[in-house]
């Protein structure tokens, strides 16, 4: 297939060399690293000049430069799997239970395995390099009852050495998934690589320091409660024995040994702080800027170009550079401009700028979209308010809603017109297919919410004006109920939505038959039983906000795409000479305002507004969650990018009066 | 080289500056004049007296309760929560009577060598032992910022509404459009240095505080006269305060601040909250920014003699260090290409010219210049007038270049304490770019009897010419408009400023009109 030996051409030949140049900086890094690790492990306040030559004489010897190639593959390794799990949209559980299941998917136990095995090895390394008493696992003891002959015995520090990086590697794998570390996020503030490495160094030392404080401190729990059941495990594999001589470490006096405690700590600062530089240096290398070309003279080179590869889904780091390429040539470029409102050569066709802004306007037609209905699933079953009748809830806005479902409905067919409802209908159209809905999950009432409401608010459902076909089957498909789904086929469908799924003798929700009455009862009373236990409705519940930061998981492409398009119609009041983007403006702005449109009325949901919780000393990255706070501030700036630009130019564009009336708004500055 | 010699002289005292016209500045003494002038809706006055003061800070409210022993363990986390590490020691090593003599000793010398360590550091840098009132005081744009009722000023960069923050630590928002003038009060809203309004944007207010930066979201519909403190946005960062200074790109997307006590300068991305420290060595601080009007390059200047321009595509940045003194002010020209600037001082004002990239070459580092030039020199001058000889002159406080790149104010210090007494004054130059950079005088502008102009801005899109407001020492403001042809509608660029004057403006034209129609002859 095409897009994929596409797709195939980008990640060969840019994204796999990139990881690959952070991989090779993070093997560089790794000797000073280490020998900073061997200087902070071994200093003894005392000799500080024994310190540095014993330091010195150890980085020198053969054990040293074997675990130090042992400390490369593990670096390889971390890199490889950098690479595998990145994602550039993250993957937002709406409820615990999706959490866990995350958590449980058999990818990512692959990856805690492989992480636990990792920090075994770097712990091993570790304990090389202090030497002293965590060197061996071994150790020849004299036997407690007299017997001469000189048995082997556990030595317990090597081994609460290698169990705390085994827990250390599977709660960083762990914290990965909670925390999305796997998110790779694009930044505003454009910075050369060493720079931007350079500024988050001393993030990354405190965030691995604090990090290895609350995984040691786990650990010891840990091990003071269950640190039997490994120590037993080992002793009888590896045939060795317990020296009774010597103090149990799985006990509270045995694990208030500060210097162990340090050891621990700084070993475990040592791992995280290479697999986070790892980490930092992949985030930094991939997320650089991809310059493409914007047309191409040879036909062998066009699937490289701009226009072309806007329009692929996969991969989604392809689709992401493209529109941040877009967005910085438009601000920044006025050379590369000039070739986006070219003419083709023969024909005299505005190709690249035709392909540009319909992809674009696409991406935002799509979020439109989304929000609409994520805003119906929600008005319909969550509030209270939907009580009254639906044509009061008939505002602006769904007027234009309405018909474009109309238009959808009607058999003519649905071209892209210069009205707004067009776009609607397009991308309804085109909606469903989209990978970028991929990881929609709207559904913000919760599963146990009140059955009378919902019983209530189902008629009105279906006497609203676009109860039916091209709304019910949002509902239906984007409303996964717990146990409620058979409840509300029944109510919601209608022969015309969905014959196949709906049994026919509950077809007729007005008049239900008694045993239907009773068999709803039950369940009702099942679900209100079921909703008090605390476990269940703590693993249930939606986390308030999840969905919304689901629904703009990515928002990026979108920010870029009005920042790209906004800048390109501003430099086209000079620069377009042939008038390519004139033809698309009505569509451009229409598309704008029925999105600030969506945009608003999504903002008025609880919830949605509330600003998360500034997380502050993780490696994660938490720009993901005020996505849609970036999403409505480019949006107005964009638009009044525009509206300034053209001031009142602006007034022989055809538009409905709906979307004058937005404009003019924006153009007396009262928005 | 324009001298301050070539000036007309300043007027004689009780006249004051009402317009330019014709080419020359027109002065009326008056009282219809002043009366016409007052009666426009734009010409405010703020009686000190009017404004309800904090009389005391909020920690010697300590005094009127009576002193009750708590645990050590109690006043030890009041202390670390009030007063940090130098706080917590302090209280350690005055309560002898709690606390084993070895600790008390061992805090006494613990704070004793934070003592000496923070001494040296601020031999090197003196600017870090002022308070931050001080601090802020030194280094505002606004002349004797601590005395002034009207700390900062801000006209929106589209419509005509503009922000008076005042003495009270308050913020007006005045719309000739509209009835309400809404206060805004913020808990954290306190020594307001500097305000900003978003461009491309109709309700984004950005203040700096003395701890924080505050972002208010003032909706121009809402008929609320007092926002609660909800549409406020709190932007901090460990260490960066107080904030002395701001910017917002000209594409509204970015806001970068400063402060003289972080070497690193913040870069904002105001709706996500969350920002990108640009730091490098050398300056202790930064003081003051400006954004050029095209978005290209932003002007940091620190404490030190030193200041830096950074090309804002990649964030690399250029130092310039200077010879005397730090840099006081700047401006740059509409086109973004030149920078003027002043040194602490010196009297003389500097430019800077930066020769565009070559188009389509994606060069990140910006080629500047390698020296700046003198364009004017504005030392003391004195004047024959009617009254005697008045002497004008001295060092620079700030800058504004209007829009158009048509006029230059030139706020001068003056020097009060003097015995000739030269008075604060606004020298205005005219200023041509092409085909060669040119200062032309102009003249002086003077307010009524006593008052010293302390802060002034260009209007930014003044349809007839220049609109330069000023407030006074008194605690009025008012608006001299300069009406001009300007030699052509000025080319911008094209990353750039959206602040294109344009003809055809509706309603603000209007508004215009009624405001300053009676002036026009």
């Amino acid at each position: 297939m095409f897009s994929a030996e596409q797709s195939c051409w980008f990640v060969r030949k840019v994204i796999c060399w990139r990881a690959a140049a952070s991989i090779a900086w993070a093997v560089l890094l790794l000797p000073p690293i280490t020998a900073v690790f061997v200087i902070l492990s071994k200093f003894s306040l005392l000799h500080p000049i024994q310190t540095i030559s014993e330091c010195l004489s150890l980085l020198t010897s053969a054990s040293a430069v074997f675990s130090l190639i042992l400390l490369c593959g593990v670096i390889l390794m971390v890199g490889f799997l950098n690479l595998e799990y990145y994602t550039v949209i993250p993957t937002i559980a709406c409820s615990k239970i999706a959490l866990l299941g995350q958590l449980l998917h058999p990818r990512q136990l692959v990856n805690s395995l492989v992480h636990c095995i990792m920090g075994i090895i770097v712990a091993w390394c570790c304990a090389i390099t202090i030497g002293g008493r965590y060197e061996t696992l071994g150790y020849p003891c004299a036997q407690s009852d007299g017997d001469s002959s000189p048995q082997m015995c556990l030595n317990e520090y090597h081994l609460i050495l290698l169990l705390a990086g085994a827990f250390v590697g599977f709660s960083y794998s762990l914290l990965g998934v909670i925390h999305n570390m796997n998110y790779v996020s694009f930044h505003t503030v454009q910075q050369y690589k060493y720079l931007r490495f350079k500024g988050s160094l001393p993030l990354v030392v405190k965030c691995s320091a604090t990090q290895a404080l609350k995984s040691v401190r786990n650990y010891v729990v840990v091990y003071l409660f269950l640190g039997y059941i490994p120590k037993a495990w080992i002793c009888k594999t590896l045939n060795l024995h317990l020296n009774s001589s010597a103090h149990p470490l799985d006990s509270i006096a045995g694990l208030l040994d500060f210097s162990l405690l340090y050891h621990l700590w700084i070993s475990a600062s040592f791992l995280l702080f290479t697999w986070h530089i790892t980490l930092l240096l992949f985030r930094i290398f991939v997320t650089e800027v991809y310059s493409f070309p914007v047309q191409s003279s040879f036909t062998e080179d066009v699937h490289q170009c701009l226009p072309k590869v806007l329009t692929d889904n996969q991969p989604m780091i392809l689709k992401f550079l493209a529109l941040q390429d877009l967005a910085l040539l438009s601000q920044h470029s006025p050379s590369r401009r000039c070739e986006v409102f070219s003419l083709s050569q023969p024909g005299g066709h505005p190709h690249n700028w035709n392909a540009i802004s319909k992809e674009c306007m696409s991406l935002l037609a799509d979020l439109t979209q989304r929000l609409v209905a994520y805003h119906d699933t929600v008005a319909t079953n969550g509030r209270a308010k939907s009580l009254s009748t639906g044509s009061e809830r008939k505002t602006s806005s769904e007027t234009s809603v309405t018909s474009g479902t109309d238009d959808l409905m009607s058999p003519r067919p649905t071209f892209l017109m210069k009205t707004p409802a067009s776009v609607f209908a397009r991308s309804i159209v085109g909606g469903p297919q989209s990978p970028l809905t991929a990881p929609f999950t709207p559904d913000l009432d919760s599963p146990f919410a009140s059955p009378a409401l919902r019983r209530l608010t189902a008629p009105v459902e279906q006497c609203s004006p676009w109860f039916g076909t091209v709304q019910s089957p949002h509902v239906m498909r984007r409303g996964p109920k717990l146990w409620s789904t058979s409840t509300d086929s029944q109510v919601n469908g209608s022969p015309q939505s969905s014959p196949a799924s709906v049994p026919s003798p509950k077809q007729e929700p007005s008049k239900p038959s008694l045993l239907a009455q009773f068999l709803q009862n039950r369940k009702e009373q099942v679900k209100n039983f079921l909703a008090k236990r605390v476990l269940i409705m703590y693993l249930f519940n939606k986390l308030p906000e999840a969905s919304s930061q689901a629904l703009f998981a990515d928002s990026q492409a979108h920010i870029w795409a009005l920042e790209g398009l906004s800048y390109l119609v501003q430099a086209s009041f000079s620069e377009d000479q042939f008038g390519v983007v004139q033809t698309t403006l009505p569509s451009i702005l229409s598309c704008m305002l029925v999105l600030q449109e969506a945009v608003d009325r999504h903002f008025k949901l609880p919830h949605a507004s509330s600003k998360p919780v500034r997380s502050t000393g993780s490696m994660g990255d938490s720009t993901y969650k005020t996505l849609r706070f970036a999403l409505r501030a480019t949006l107005k700036t964009a638009i009044y990018r525009i509206t300034t630009m053209f001031g009142n130019h602006l007034n022989a564009i055809q538009m409905s009066a709906e979307h004058r009336k937005r404009l003019q708004q924006f153009l007396e500055y009262k928005e | 080289m324009c001298s301050l010699a070539l000036f007309p002289p300043p007027l004689p005292s009780g006249q004051t500056t009402l317009c330019e016209s014709n080419n020359e500045l027109l002065s009326g003494a008056t009282t219809e004049d002043r009366l016409k002038q007052e009666s426009s809706p734009l010409s405010l006055y703020f009686p000190r007296e009017s404004l309800k003061l904090h009389s005391r800070t909020e920690s010697s409210s300590k005094a009127a309760f009576l002193d009750h022993s708590e645990t050590l363990w109690m006043r030890s986390a009041a202390a670390w929560r009030d007063g940090g590490l130098t706080g917590l020691l302090n209280e350690i090593t005055n309560s002898h009577t709690d606390v084993p003599k070895c600790l008390s000793v061992s805090s006494g010398c613990i704070l004793a060598l934070l003592r000496k360590i923070s001494s040296f550091h601020g031999s090197l840098f003196p600017h870090l032992t002022l308070s931050s009132e001080d601090m802020i005081a030194e280094f505002s744009q606004v002349l004797n910022w601590s005395d002034c009722v009207v700390r900062a000023f801000a006209w929106h960069p589209h419509t005509d509404k503009f922000a008076v923050a005042l003495l009270d630590d308050s913020i007006k928002i005045y719309n000739p459009k509209s009835v309400t003038t809404p206060t805004l009060k913020h808990r954290l809203q306190r020594s307001v240095a500097a305000v900003q309004w978003k461009p491309l944007c109709a309700s984004a207010l950005a203040v700096a505080c003395q701890n924080c930066l505050l972002v208010w979201h003032v909706d121009p519909c809402s008929l609320s006269t007092r926002p609660s403190s909800g549409c406020a946005q709190v932007l901090s960062h460990p260490g960066h305060s107080p904030v002395t200074s701001i910017a917002w790109s000209p594409s509204g997307s970015l806001l970068v601040s400063a402060s003289p006590m972080d070497t690193a300068m913040m870069v904002w991305d105001v709706a996500s909250e969350s920002c990108v420290p640009l730091q490098r060595v050398g300056g202790g601080g930064v003081s003051f920014l400006s954004w050029s009007p095209d978005g290209s390059h932003v002007l940091a200047s620190t404490p030190s003699a030193l200041f830096r321009v950074w090309e804002t595509r990649m964030w690399t940045c250029e130092r310039w260090p200077c010879v005397k003194g730090r840099c006081q002010s700047g401006c740059w020209s509409p086109d973004g290409s030149r920078l003027l600037f002043t040194v602490l001082g010196e009297m003389v004002i500097y430019a800077l010219t930066f020769t565009d990239t070559p188009a389509g070459v994606p060069t990140s580092t910006s080629k500047g210049p390698q020296a700046a030039a003198v364009v004017a020199d504005l030392s003391e001058t004195t004047f024959n007038t009617p009254n005697g000889d008045v002497i004008i002159g001295g060092e620079i406080q700030s800058l504004a270049w209007d829009p158009t790149g048509e006029r230059l104010a030139v706020l001068l210090k003056g020097d009060p304490q003097a015995a000739d007494r030269r008075p604060a004054i606004i020298a205005v130059f005219k200023t041509r770019t092409n085909p060669i950079f040119e200062l032309l005088p102009c003249g002086f502008i003077q307010g009524e009897l006593g008052a010293e102009p302390r802060l002034m801005q260009f209007h930014p899109n003044f349809q007839h010419g220049a609109l330069l407001t000023v407030c006074w020492s008194s605690g009025r403001i008012t608006h001299v408009p300069f009406y001009f042809m300007g030699a052509g509608v000025p080319h911008f660029g094209l990353s750039g400023s959206p602040s294109v004057p344009r003809p055809q403006a509706g309603p603000a034209d209007f508004s215009n009109h009624s405001l300053f129609t009676e002036l026009i002859s």
